[in-house]
């Protein structure tokens, strides 16, 4: 009886055993390339260009308080806007019928597979002073409007690359939604404003929460977009880390502002999806 | 049925802190239809795993044809599995799920060919070869199951709930169909359910499984006339489980009358527990009966009428086909023979009247129940 | 309520396509203009072909998507099964973690990281410039093998359990099993992610940014000719990009469609013989 109280059956424990085998190029390969790395940064970010311990850098990081805020602010404008934009297409897609719907997916879909570069190429050469638009406004007689370089063209910018990212998420968690619940809803006496408000709204918070952090990290931390439609004024915090790896080589700095950054979104994930929770629970 | 082919010998299993099978003796002899039957729960699809080779005890022996089996992988042994939602491939089609066995054992070609054929004219599936599995309804996947595992010759083939997922129709054509190929391959079944009703009908040999352990071993008859202990004589049938005591051989006493009975061998006075079959009761009018009672519910199954009588505080089931309205006075007549004694065991007491009906609740929290 | 919706989709549509159309409108305008069309002209097209850098960053693009995908597709695949057999939960939950994490991390803070890497590494080895062909190789294999794990992984416990003793019972050896059974059954996730793996590592331009110097790909490339000023090349480039990924798109999905009916035609069929059976 004394070697029975070991065994969680012998069985199972050879599998688990090759389990692990089976599982070890890629845990030698996360440590080496996603665990080590993150130590880099942090070792950077506390050490001088001698590598010397230092605290220089994070002090340093006040100088870029307002980058940090401005991107902040930036990613939640571009995230609410999507959102908006999103929501309603979201609903639209997941109401329609199967093949309505699978052409409406496709449709979505295709232009997140040009690359985000191309893509923001094509609003730089749109939002240009005697870009396309401006061209015709002035046609219809109205004066030519300043876009480019400015916050708004930053915005569009990021709306237009990331919204498909909160499509997707909101009406796969939709069309998920069974009918049935619609119909019973209204078979207690929901109106169409009710059904949306009680029913299918909580329902699909949680492809929204989702939906946010997909749009969220990227429109924060992103380089590129800004620098070509925002110009030299509009620089976000992905840009700085650029320009101190590419440009003035300054990794201890650069891993300053990345630590922070990746503290940052982290943050931000961990409350969204405590809020997510809460949500879900409150519903059950 | 003399000769044993496979032989348990102290086998015991648990898995983290439960222990699934307690030191468990049982011999199955060659060609014989076996049946585990028992709750969800009571290690009887434990037993079968280790038979085919997918669980290994944590003590105790199996031999097969009189050597070790447990050092024998699973691929070597010659003992085939229908498992319990088929586990057919379904990226392949009929015919190559059942010349899978003979494929992997490199069988030529034609010798292929030919056994899929005879195997699947046997389940009724001619025609059926080029068929996705995807598109065959569960009666046909099972049937498919059984073609695989067969075809690749097993001298014992293991069914675990194989008919768990048919409706009740199918499973009654299955199970008579399941008994003639038995027959008719001369192998031995080993099978698993927790139908009574299935067990009964189809096998040579019983084993009533509960909490790891075997209650009780034999054919039909034997385990639904002389069960051996309150679990038994419950969980086969339909069954009254009173208090009694044996005053001398062939004298027992219960529900305050002195009944004539035919088991012997207890000692004098011993405290016992008599089952009486719901069917093995007379109705007769109050002043003939042995006991008297007041009918308090009555159901009509079809075949006969189901009466709840209360007798001095015990719900007796009867099972007549005279009607009696409720409230009626009746007397019950019990003849020798449809009394069984049994010892008092950890059942005792488990089982009450019919005050309670269970029977509901019990299925549905079989159905709830996975199987381990 | 439905021209609401109509007119809505319309709208976003709209704005999807409008930039794209016009983009590839002007690939075709003979003069440098992205706003005023002059005439009709292939010039750009042609600049482009005769163009060895952008032909170079093409194929560098597809060895490296079709590298990584293939790598981590057999890692990632390892991986998934293994994990799917841990029988501990605090192991799976510490795996899955560090799975999870470049995916929630920015990919610029994944690229930094693992530039600092590479080049500690090239400290230590004493090799110049190591930044090339096999770091960006490295690097996008690292970031494809979380989605590759987790389009594997549901489909392995999706998968009846029961189909690997299935076969072992019919007398396959373990191995042999995972081989003709498993296997096949997580294909599609297989599928699903190496698709996956390959299309990000075609389109990634951040995490490659910092992990290479020498080996250029084609989001790199376009990287550094918008920088200067607006070349028409690249709306040449854009436009037989689309037409690609175009093409791709209405070619899986009309394959997938021929299947989906002939399954579905077969049911009908099986359907048939029951009743006529019966």
């Amino acid at each position: 009886m004394k070697n029975n109280n070991s065994a969680k059956t012998q069985s199972e424990k050879k599998r688990s055993l090759s389990g692990i085998l089976l599982s070890s190029p890629y845990l030698v390969w996360s440590v080496i390339f996603i665990v080590a790395p993150l130590f880099f940064v942090v070792y950077y970010a506390f050490t001088d260009r001698n590598g010397n311990f230092t605290f220089d850098n994070i002090s340093k990081l006040g100088d870029y308080t307002g980058i940090f805020i401005h991107s902040i602010w930036i990613g939640l404008i571009s995230t609410v806007i999507c959102l908006v934009i999103a929501y309603p297409m979201a609903y639209i897609m997941a109401r329609s019928g199967a093949r309505r719907q699978k052409t409406l997916m496709m449709l979505v879909m295709l232009p997140m597979w040009m690359n985000l570069l191309i893509r923001t190429y094509s609003w730089m050469t749109l939002l240009q002073d005697t870009g396309i638009i401006n061209n015709l406004i002035s046609a219809i007689g109205l004066p030519r409007i300043h876009m480019i370089d400015t916050s708004f063209a930053v915005v569009v910018g990021m709306v237009y690359n990331f919204f498909p990212y909160m499509i997707l998420p909101i009406y796969s968690v939709m069309s998920k939604i069974d009918n049935n619940l619609v119909e019973a809803a209204q078979d207690l006496g929901c109106n169409k404003l009710n059904v949306f408000r009680k029913v299918l709204f909580p329902l699909s918070l949680p492809g929204v929460v989702s939906g946010i952090t997909m749009v969220f990290v990227p429109s924060v931390s992103t380089f590129y977009i800004a620098g070509k439609l925002g110009g030299p004024s509009n620089l976000l915090i992905g840009d700085v880390v650029e320009t101190q790896f590419k440009a003035s080589n300054n990794y201890n700095l650069g891993s300053a502002i990345s630590l922070v950054l990746m503290v940052l979104i982290l943050i931000c994930m961990a409350v969204m999806n405590k809020f997510a929770d809460d949500d879900t629970n409150m519903i059950v | 049925m003399s000769n044993v082919l496979l032989q348990l010998k102290n086998v015991s299993v648990r898995f983290d802190d439960d222990q699934i099978l307690k030191s468990i003796n049982l011999d199955i002899c060659d060609k014989e239809f076996v049946t585990l039957l028992g709750p969800s729960g009571c290690g009887k699809t434990t037993t079968l795993r280790i038979i085919g080779g997918f669980v290994e005890p944590d003590s105790g022996e199996v031999l097969f044809d009189g050597k070790n089996l447990l050092d024998v992988p699973s691929h070597k042994r010659a003992v085939n599995t229908i498992f319990q939602k088929y586990a057919l491939f379904p990226h392949l089609n009929v015919y190559e799920n059942v010349a899978f066995g003979l494929r992997v054992k490199k069988t030529p070609e034609d010798v292929v060919k030919k056994t899929v054929k005879e195997m699947l004219s046997m389940v009724n599936l001619k025609g059926f070869e080029r068929r996705n599995i995807s598109t065959l309804s569960g009666g046909q996947q099972q049937r498919v199951a059984i073609a695989r595992a067969l075809a690749v010759n097993p001298r014992v083939l293991l069914l675990d709930e194989p008919l768990g997922a048919l409706d009740l129709k199918l499973r009654k054509d299955m199970q008579v169909e399941l008994k003639n190929i038995q027959k008719r391959m001369g192998i031995t079944f080993i099978y698993v359910t927790h139908d009574q009703e299935e067990a009964l009908s189809m096998s040579d040999t019983v084993v009533v499984m509960n909490q790891g352990v075997i209650q009780q071993v034999g054919s039909p008859e034997d385990i639904y006339n002389e069960p051996v202990n309150a679990f038994v004589a419950d969980f086969i049938g339909e069954s009254n489980i009173l208090d009694g005591v044996m005053l001398e051989d062939y004298k027992a006493s219960f529900s305050g009358h002195v009944f004539d009975c035919l088991d012997k061998g207890f000692d004098k006075n011993e405290a016992v527990d008599i089952v009486v079959r719901p069917e093995d009761v007379d109705v007769v009018e109050p002043e003939k009966g042995m006991l008297c009672g007041t009918v308090s519910s009555v159901t009509f199954k079809g075949v006969h009428f189901e009466i709840i009588v209360d007798i001095n505080g015990f719900k007796w089931m009867i099972q007549t086909t005279d009607y009696s309205p409720v409230g009626a006075n009746i007397g019950l007549y019990i003849e020798p023979d449809a009394i069984h004694v049994m010892k008092k065991s950890e059942y005792s007491g488990a089982y009450g009247d019919y005050s309670s009906f269970s029977d509901e609740i019990d299925k549905l929290s079989e159905l709830n129940d996975g199987e381990s | 309520m439905k021209t609401t919706s109509r007119v809505y989709t319309a709208l976003i549509m709209i704005f999807l396509y409008a930039p794209i159309a016009v983009l590839i409108f002007f690939s075709f305008n003979s003069s440098k203009s992205n706003a005023v069309f002059e005439s009709f002209s292939l010039r750009w097209y042609k600049e482009l072909f005769n163009d060895t850098q952008i032909l170079q960053a093409l194929k560098n693009t597809l060895i490296i998507a079709g590298l990584s995908a293939l790598i981590s597709t057999v890692l990632g695949t390892a991986a998934a099964v293994g994990i799917d057999m841990y029988r501990k939960k605090w192991q799976k939950s510490v795996v899955l973690t560090v799975t999870n994490f470049p995916m929630m991390n920015p990919d610029i803070v994944t690229g930094v990281s693992m530039m600092l890497l590479f080049v500690f590494a090239s400290k230590l080895l004493n090799i110049n410039g190591i930044l090339g062909f096999w770091t960006i190789l490295i690097a996008h294999i690292t970031f494809n093998l979380p989605y590759v794990i987790l389009s594997v992984l549901p489909k392995l416990r999706q998968t009846d359990p029961h189909l690997a003793e299935a076969a072992m019972d019919l007398g396959c050896t373990p191995v042999k099993a995972f081989f003709k059974v498993v296997l096949p059954a997580i294909r599609p996730g297989i599928v699903t992610g190496m698709i996956m793996a390959f299309t990000l590592s075609l389109d990634d331009f951040i995490i490659s940014n910092f992990t290479t110097e020498t080996f250029q790909t084609l989001p790199l490339q376009i990287y550094s000719m918008t920088k200067k000023h607006v070349t028409p090349s690249i709306n040449a480039l854009s436009t037989l990009i689309f037409a690609t990924i175009l093409l791709l798109l209405i070619l899986s999905n009309v394959t997938q469609s021929r299947a989906e009916s002939k399954l579905n035609k077969e049911i009908r069929e099986g359907k048939k013989q029951k009743r006529g059976n019966n």
